[in-house]
């Protein structure tokens, strides 16, 4: 049988400690009681509109759906000891990606140290040649990176975190985690004063402090914004939620302008002057001279004047190059090569396709393997071996043959799970963990654990909203 | 504030407003159809609202008929029709939606939760069931989201222009509603009546418009006297204390218009100033005396331009 982890359960019939104040709590919780407050939670969820779009679904009507993401009652518990190491761990990897995107765009001494092949950066489809030998303030580039943390089963029983990705671009679910909050205080105050729960809603707080703190030297009172694709936007919400916690405005493309080597925006009393883009556009879209020219998402002359160190953009252009699928692997050696330190959180055993006999391995490896597209993101264009059909095995086969640098295999790793409330009852599901690391000039920061994703479909491993993923509170307890 | 914020709030609030004063003359008109009346009258009624809205011919284009049933539809549930009621609400809530940062919670979840009910009415056949009560639902949200608006808003820019929008709309629904229903007896009307029907037809009729600008109790309050329609249109066009009147809607919009001056603004405020003082200092005999109608419709493009001008300075510059 293969092992498994279950965060709450250490086996049938004993409950792990952090858990066992929860678990006499819901042992005298009425089952109808719950279902009310699923049901409760749905309508506050869409009478507040904390809902995504799907891109192309349309309702009855013609207009873009909404969609609510299930919302899980069951909090995932992190002890305040596994999460104190796994914050050193991301303070750790985040600074040193952050070293590695200043030496890529600067020096390259990591490629010509032979640690990171040169290829892999610059054939990469999201380095930015535009950025070489361009400074950005405090050398930071990714100021706000979410981290994909999982735990899987080992053969003793015991589990272990891997990071599975970083994602350094425009990182989203960070509403998810401080509404979610909201909505457990709301419906079950009670827990809150049973729990020593550490808090996570200061955390635009502490993002607001990042973006003014890597402002550029000429502003004196920096005026920060958000930029938003605009309300079709999956993560529209989100955009709007932050810029409304920040207290700074919500743009889009249209607003901006460029004159005289800054940026303006379009204001009711003629232009005012943008210090500091909290960006949710990718770099394609942000500037129409520069990349995309069918763009009217960005504003066109930014680029100039962000080489020109006339504004901040976080994240920066080009961070893209190192939360690659390709790059991953090589993360742990970076922490070594910049640190001179052990990495602390580890890294999920990687085959890169690219190389003979890693692709060999994985060819004949299908079966038991997940592959996965190095630039894909939301579960889209992968495998999962033990779950695919043949015929899915076979026509991913011919796929990655005719491709095969495009690809990176992993053990299927038995991630645990959690105890999560659906139709037949409670019933453990297979959950992932995103906290949001923010790195300014003085420090990198964060709020206790992050967003918890669950996969809701039983026995699945895909915990993405767009996929039929829920999420969950995630609580770090206090000592 | 971003001039697009600006643009997506003075929507906002112009989108509920209007929602609001189509449920008022629709209601009205139901009301008057329950009275005994030849069913010539009755269709002139609905005539009248299509002809208000300017949809007489995009109704034409979907209805053989003009009755109560097929207008109430296309003013009510049809997502065609962009004036409808739920075109209305939807626009007001996708506008909110766009700026929903800059709305306090309050105000932002009250928009969203007056689309999302009005949907599920609509889909449990409530309109059909009893339309009088749907009407009165959408009065009380609007007011609803005015008041929220003004006991929850900071009274900033952001406040200035959800409030323009609404005294905007408003005074142009407010002079629409004045002009068809005058017109609707009599052509041009000059103050007097030529030799007119029974008597007691023009009470109802001009109850009816009272009532759909909730101006029939302070009718009786300010003139203590039978109803007559040149006190109707004194009442609704003159009077400053009339919450609905042309007069108090352009104070409104002069003062809020006043608290977002800005450089560009001059002309557009100078425009809104004359036609308040037009109203201030008017009488009713000398604007009787040139015609209703053709001081309505002279109304009307005045307000049109001002809100282009609004447009121009603040919400879409280029």
């Amino acid at each position: 049988m293969k092992p498994s982890f279950d965060e709450m359960h250490a086996s049938a019939v004993r409950v792990r400690e952090h858990y066992q104040g929860y678990d006499q709590w819901l042992a005298r919780q009425p089952r109808d009681l719950m279902a009310a407050r699923r049901d409760e939670a749905e309508m506050i969820f869409r009478r507040v509109g904390i809902t995504f779009a799907v891109y192309g679904a349309k309702d009855e009507d013609g207009s873009g759906t909404e969609r609510l993401i299930p919302f899980d009652l069951i909090p995932r518990i992190i002890p305040s000891d596994e999460w104190a190491s796994m914050q050193r761990g991301l303070v750790q990897r985040v600074t040193a990606l952050n070293r590695f995107i200043h030496d890529v765009y600067h020096g390259q001494e990591i490629l010509k140290a032979g640690i990171v092949p040169s290829e892999a950066v610059t054939n990469n489809a999201q380095y930015r040649a535009e950025m070489q030998g361009v400074d950005v303030p405090g050398g930071i580039y990714s100021h706000i990176s979410g981290i994909d943390i999982v735990r899987a089963a080992q053969p003793d029983g015991s589990g272990s975190y891997y990071v599975l990705e970083d994602n350094l671009r425009v990182p989203s679910g960070v509403s998810y985690m401080l509404e979610n909050r909201k909505m457990m205080m709301r419906l079950f105050p009670e827990l809150f004063a049973q729990h020593r729960i550490a808090p996570v809603a200061h955390y635009p707080d502490l993002l607001l402090e990042t973006l003014r703190d890597v402002a550029p030297a000429s502003a004196d009172e920096p005026h920060v914004v958000v930029l938003t694709p605009g309300m079709y936007n999956s993560a529209y919400f989100e955009h709007a939620f932050l810029a409304q916690q920040m207290g700074v405005e919500l743009v889009e493309g249209q607003d901006l302008f460029v004159k005289d080597h800054f940026v303006y925006m379009r204001t009711t009393r003629g232009p005012k002057r943008v210090d500091v883009i909290y960006r949710r556009v990718d770099d394609d879209f942000m500037d129409p001279q520069a990349f995309r020219p069918d763009s009217t998402l960005g504003c066109a002359g930014l680029l100039d004047v962000y080489r020109r160190g006339n504004i901040t953009l976080c994240n920066a252009i080009g961070t893209g190059v190192a939360d690659d699928k390709s790059i991953y692997p090589y993360v742990p050696k970076m922490v070594e090569f910049y640190l001179g330190e052990r990495p602390i959180l580890e890294n999920v055993p990687t085959y890169l396709c690219r190389e003979a006999d890693d692709l060999k391995y994985v060819l004949a490896h299908l079966h038991e393997l997940v592959v996965k597209e190095v630039h894909g993101a939301g579960g889209y264009g992968m495998l999962v071996g033990p779950a695919a059909t043949k015929a899915e095995i076979e026509a991913f086969r011919a796929q990655l043959l005719a491709n095969p640098s495009n690809y990176i295999g992993q053990p299927t790793l038995a991630l645990s799970s959690c105890p999560t409330f659906v139709e037949s009852g409670i019933a453990p599901r297979h959950i992932d963990l995103r906290p949001f690391v923010l790195s300014g000039k003085k420090s990198v920061q964060m709020v206790p654990g992050g967003l918890t994703r669950v996969a809701l479909k039983e026995g699945s491993l895909v915990v993405n909203s767009s996929q039929g993923g829920g999420t969950k509170d995630t609580w770090v307890l206090e000592n | 504030m971003l001039s697009r914020t600006a643009d997506h709030l003075f929507w906002m609030s112009r989108y509920m407003e209007r929602a609001e004063n189509t449920a008022r003359m629709l209601d009205v008109n139901y009301q008057t159809s329950l009275l005994p009346q030849s069913a010539d009258r009755a269709s002139e009624g609905w005539d009248g609202i299509l002809g208000i809205s300017e949809l007489t011919q995009a109704f034409q284009k979907k209805h053989d008929r003009v009755d109560a049933r097929n207008v109430m539809h296309f003013m009510v549930r049809d997502a065609g029709n962009y004036s409808s009621i739920v075109s209305c609400l939807s626009a007001a809530r996708e506008n909110a939606r766009a700026v929903r940062g800059t709305l306090t919670t309050e105000l932002w979840e009250t928009t969203n939760q007056t689309w999302l009910e009005f949907q599920r009415m609509l889909a449990q056949g409530e309109f059909e069931r009893d339309p009088a009560a749907l009407f009165e639902w959408v009065k009380f949200r609007s007011h609803l989201s005015r008041g929220v608006a003004v006991g929850t808003m900071l009274q900033d820019e952001a406040l200035h222009f959800i409030r323009i929008g609404t005294f905007l709309e408003r005074a142009d629904n407010t002079a629409r509603m004045l002009d068809v229903k005058f017109h609707a007896l009599a052509g041009d009307y000059f103050g007097t009546w030529g030799d007119n029907d029974a008597p007691e037809v023009d009470f109802y009729h001009w109850s009816a418009i009272l009532r759909s600008v909730s101006g029939f109790e302070i009718y009786r309050k300010v003139y203590r006297n039978v109803i007559r329609p040149d006190k109707v249109a004194e009442l609704l066009i003159l009077r400053p204390d009339m919450p609905r009147s042309l007069a108090a809607c352009m104070n409104e919009v002069v003062s809020n218009l006043g608290m977002v001056a800005n450089e560009q603004s001059e002309e557009t405020q100078r425009r809104a100033g004359r036609l308040r003082s037009d109203l201030q200092f008017g009488r009713i005999d000398e604007i009787l005396s040139t015609g209703l109608h053709a001081y309505l419709t002279q109304f009307l493009d005045r307000v049109n331009d001002i809100g282009a001008g609004i447009s121009r300075d603040f919400l879409v510059p280029a």
